[in-house]
């Protein structure tokens, strides 16, 4: 299993420089990608820009959103944008897409929320055919377009992975919910006759150091206030010691998580040295 | 804190109890509409582990409750006039009466005030406290007050039910199945006292009817289960408590607080009685409010913890009730079961307990299971009935026989994962070695992914076909390799594609029209199966002739290769699949409307390929059983299908669904198809083999003992 780590782009706060030198110091170390996340009523970063602007300063780790919420963006410049950072990177993207679960940022998009699902659906065919168009560059590395991950929980969801995507990114929680998860995008992805296995990405928050955890805390309670009182249960699932880390990634290796994405909740970049110290220690 | 409790039940009073220990300041009414000595219902059930909630949350009355319980480890299904005995479960119970009493003292030593025979027809008013706790049951009146707010929903099982009690000593949870001419009857009866034991009797509504029960008075409804149950009661009397027959209300609830107020127990939620959950699952809200209660000081903090912790675990549960009731409203379905068989299917209903539980809990019960499973394969196969050996393997490793042909175990590997391209349909070096090396694996099948008829039958330019002469000599080879070197069978799967051809590989998604050489479709209406596919031209009476054709001229291809089964695509939304479903087949002539007529084509398909493939080997029909799209095809229909087939001499169906429209939508998950090969097999009695995903040997296991299938695709991690 690959372990990636998050870019700081979803914290309020993060400026521009330590987005950038977060981007370069993960590339430098040991980390196989990095990682964004999607708001729009939120102070956050629009994510592919993000990774456009990481792709400049990298050489190595992967660039992946896990996820972006699709339909809020026109295919066609999705398609593009895509394409242009995998063009951009030399074939570093991995585009993972999901429906979102947030109301007020459709509202804000001035898109149909109830028809998100079917919206999606249409998405994920125009996007390969557009990137293997001849005439539509630039072209993506892979010939059909960067890897295609699809990211949710509903049994719509899973046929998606099936039959359009290469794998299946989790949204976050302890290791049995992703073993579950697991098991039904390999069941829809067997039952489609798929060669191969589906690639499996998943997430999670950390914050090390004990200053940083209640910040972490406060940060998590507040990006997940709009589902409620299940904020709290979120937020309890925050990794703040080198044991939670080693236990949750042996949790995911043994789910079959083939990428597993460690996002920050501080905007300070010995957040990212502290990690790489934690999976240093643990020899990963 | 002033606490105003409504509902004197179990779940109200230990509640009132926990919170009252913890913060003897707080000010607690419970107010409760019956007398202080009055109760409905007989035994309650407890399992092990809620005992140890129990000692946790208030030792005093778990010591009183743990000394007045019953304990025992033993169910028996009295089914056929056999009784099967598993054992190792343990399971508590005690009467309702008594729990109730052992409550109402420690409350009242606790100093709670405590309002009896107190109806309440209008809510307190919110300055008469600080938390109400709604424990007023299923018919509670505060969730009815908030109704949108709680948004209750509600729904009545379709069997009837009656709860009874008997002065009668049992020593199991007793599961008996009673036939008579009226109907079937089947009863769930533990014991909860030295003496005394809950006698629950259940029907469908016809049944019910048949017996006069709805017109007969309660002497008369007691009368007639006495008689129904004379065996078993040997003389002893049915007790009535104001019993009824209902049908039992299943209640869900959005959310379970509300400013200051909360529900709790069966105000918030009920799960069927065979899973015998209502009061553990009411007592342990109790312990998880007032725990939450206890920690945080903020109410609308703690409310949210109480929901968050508990609301995913009754909903657990109350799928599992679900199942479980669901297994008993069509019981009738499974009847064809041998009583092993049967009490075995019964004891895995809700798919909490597996084969290897089972074995944990009950040595002597597996190997029972086992030599029981291994007798019923050899007597099929031999014809002659032996007696039972003593050694017995699992059951995945019993033997099937279909027509002359014996498969070594009931374990199929299909479905290679590989990617192995070949060019006109000609299986390669590569890919027969892939077939040999799957061969090696110990299964006592193998079966090949869908190979093509035609070369217009081809899913993708890349799929194996056999419809030229030099096909024949590659297959050979592989069936002869695999004969050689294992004593694994072969089958073949014999595809055309329809409207799901001239595709691209499936590396990056399925249905994707080939970018160029794609060749002309076919289907039985002109629909294209995604919006980019190619509009399929309708069949004409001559193509159909020449499909049939090919498909015949294939099998005679099949036998000459030596293949052991064969098996003909009617899934998936390949051709002769797309006849079936409403959704593919809009034909007004006699080829489409009723399933009769859609039926009619792949039947003289499969007809023509029975009439020249060898009489001894086994033909089998890989069958959608489930569009699982509204206004296609449904189990029903693929039970009639299933029905049809057999009376042509099909031997085998493999089960499989979904994928008729590209909007299909299965719930995907481990064991997916089972629940529908379950009713193919025990509804149409033919044979099935079923996949959906099976990673271990102990679903295997659990699925063969149960009789929901008789061969199972492996397909570990």
């Amino acid at each position: 299993m690959n372990i990636g780590v998050g870019l700081p782009t979803g914290i309020p706060g993060a400026n521009g420089q330590l987005v950038i030198e977060w981007a370069r110091r993960a590339d430098a170390g040991s980390f196989s990608s990095l990682g964004v996340i999607d708001r729009i009523l939120y102070d956050s970063y629009e994510p592919l820009t993000a990774l456009a602007a990481a792709a400049a300063v990298t050489q190595r780790v992967r660039l992946a959103t896990t996820i972006i919420i699709a339909p809020l963006r026109n295919t066609t410049l999705l398609a593009k944008t895509a394409s242009s950072i995998d063009a951009l990177s030399a074939g570093r993207l991995v585009l993972g897409l999901a429906i979102g679960a947030r109301r007020d940022d459709y509202a804000a998009a001035g898109i149909d929320y109830r028809s998100r699902g079917k919206h999606l659906t249409e998405q994920l065919s125009t996007l390969r055919t557009l990137w293997e168009d001849e005439s539509f560059g630039p072209r993506a590395a892979r010939l059909g377009g960067p890897p295609l991950l699809i990211g949710g929980l509903s049994d719509q969801g899973f046929a998606r992975v099936a039959r359009y995507a290469d794998g299946y990114v989790h949204g976050g929680g302890p290791p049995r919910a992703f073993a579950r998860a697991a098991d039904k995008a390999r069941a829809a992805w067997r039952d489609a006759g798929r060669p191969g296995k589906p690639l499996l990405w998943a997430q999670g928050y950390f914050a090390l150091g004990t200053t940083a955890i209640e910040s972490g805390y406060g940060y998590m309670k507040n990006y997940y206030a709009f589902t409620g009182p299940f904020a709290e249960k979120i937020a309890a699932g925050l990794l703040t010691t080198p044991q939670a880390i080693a236990q949750f990634i042996r949790g995911y290796k043994e789910a079959g998580c083939d990428e597993l994405v460690l996002f920050p909740t501080v905007p300070d970049i010995t957040q990212l040295e502290q990690l790489a110290a934690v999976l240093n220690e643990l020899d990963i | 804190m002033k606490i105003l409790i409504l509902g004197g039940g179990p779940a109200g009073l230990y509640c009132g109890l926990l919170i009252k220990k913890a913060h003897p300041a707080h000010d607690i009414t419970i107010i409760e509409r019956n007398a202080s000595n009055v109760t409905y219902g007989w035994g309650v059930v407890f399992s092990d582990r809620t005992l140890g909630s129990f000692q946790r949350a208030d030792y005093p009355t778990y010591e009183q409750i743990s000394d007045q319980f019953v304990i025992w480890d033993a169910i028996d299904v009295k089914y056929r006039g056999e009784v099967i005995h598993s054992g190792g479960h343990v399971i508590a119970s005690i009467s309702r009466k008594l729990l109730l009493h052992i409550l109402q003292a420690r409350c009242r030593q606790l100093g709670i005030s405590m309002k009896f025979g107190c109806e309440v027809q209008d809510l307190p008013q919110p300055g008469e406290y600080d938390l109400l706790i709604a424990a007023d049951g299923i018919n509670s009146v505060v969730r009815k007050t908030y109704t949108s707010i709680f948004k209750p929903k509600l729904e009545l099982g379709k069997a009837r039910y009656i709860w009874l009690g008997a002065q009668k000593v049992l020593d199991a949870f007793t599961f008996i199945f009673r036939e008579n001419e009226h109907g079937l009857f089947q009863v769930h009866a533990y014991p909860f006292s030295g003496t005394t034991s809950t006698f629950i009797i259940e029907c469908d509504e016809t049944s019910w009817l048949n017996a006069g029960l709805d017109k007969a008075s309660e002497a008369e409804s007691l009368a007639y289960c006495e008689q129904l149950l004379a065996d078993d009661l040997a003389g002893v009397r049915l007790l009535s408590n104001n019993s009824k027959w209902i049908h039992f209300p299943t209640l869900k609830t959005r959310t379970w607080h509300h400013q200051r107020i909360v529900l709790l127990g069966d105000a918030a939620h009920t799960a069927h009685f065979s899973i015998g959950s209502g009061t553990k699952l009411a007592m342990e809200d109790a312990i998880a409010l007032a725990s939450a209660l206890e920690q945080h000081a903020d109410l609308e903090t703690a409310l949210n913890e109480y929901e968050l912790e508990r609301k995913p675990v009754v909903e657990l549960f109350q799928q599992a009730a679900q199942e479980s009731q669901h297994y008993f409203e069509t019981i009738k379905r499974h009847l064809g079961l041998p009583p092993m068989q049967f009490a075995f299917h019964l004891l895995t209903r809700s798919g909490r307990i597996s084969y290897d539980d089972l074995r944990l809990r009950d040595a002597r019960f597996g190997d029972a299971v086992d030599r029981w499973y291994a007798h019923q394969a050899s007597i099929s196969i031999t014809g002659i009935s032996a007696p039972p050996t003593i050694v017995a393997p699992a059951p995945l490793f019993a033997p099937l026989r279909l027509r002359a042909t014996t498969l070594p175990n009931r374990v199929v590997l299909s479905r290679n994962a590989e990617h192995i391209p070949v060019q006109d349909g000609m299986p390669t070096e590569e890919y027969a070695s892939h077939i040999t090396i799957l061969a090696q694996n110990g299964a006592g099948l193998l079966l090949t992914v869908p190979v093509a008829i035609s070369s217009t039958g081809r899913i993708t330019p890349e799929c194996a076909g056999l419809y030229h002469p030099d096909h024949v000599a590659a297959w050979s080879r592989i069936v002869t390799s695999v004969h050689t070197s294992t004593l694994a069978k072969i089958g073949l799967l014999l595809n055309h594609a329809g409207r799901r051809g001239s595709t691209r590989p499936r590396t990056a998604g399925l249905d994707r029209p080939l970018r160029q050489g794609n060749w002309s479709l076919v289907a039985p209406s002109p629909l294209p199966y995604t919006p980019q596919s190619q509009v399929p031209c309708p069949l004409e009476r001559s193509d159909m002739d020449n499909i049939r054709d090919d498909f015949v001229r294939a099998a005679r291809m099949a036998q000459e290769a030596d293949f052991d089964l064969l098996q003909l695509h009617f899934a998936h939304g390949y051709l002769l699949a797309s006849f079936l479903s409403p959704l593919s087949n809009q034909r007004r002539d006699e080829y489409g409307g009723s399933l009769e007529h859609r039926v009619r084509f792949p039947l003289e398909v499969f007809d023509a390929v029975r009439a020249i493939w060898p009489e001894h080997k086994p033909l089998s029909v890989a069958l959608t059983v489930s569009d699982y799209v509204k206004g296609g095809l449904d189990p029903d229909d693929a039970v009639a299908i299933a029905r049809i087939l057999k009376e042509h001499g099909c031997d085998l169906i493999e089960v499989l669904a979904g994928q008729t429209t590209s909007d299909s939508e299965p719930a995907y998950g481990r064991g997916f198809l089972t629940p529908l090969s379950n009713r193919v097999r025990n509804e149409a009695a033919i044979p099935t083999l079923v996949g959906g995903f099976l990673t271990t040997s102990n679903e295997i296991n659990t699925i063969l003992a149960a009789g929901r299938a008789d061969l199972c695709i492996f397909e570990p991690l």
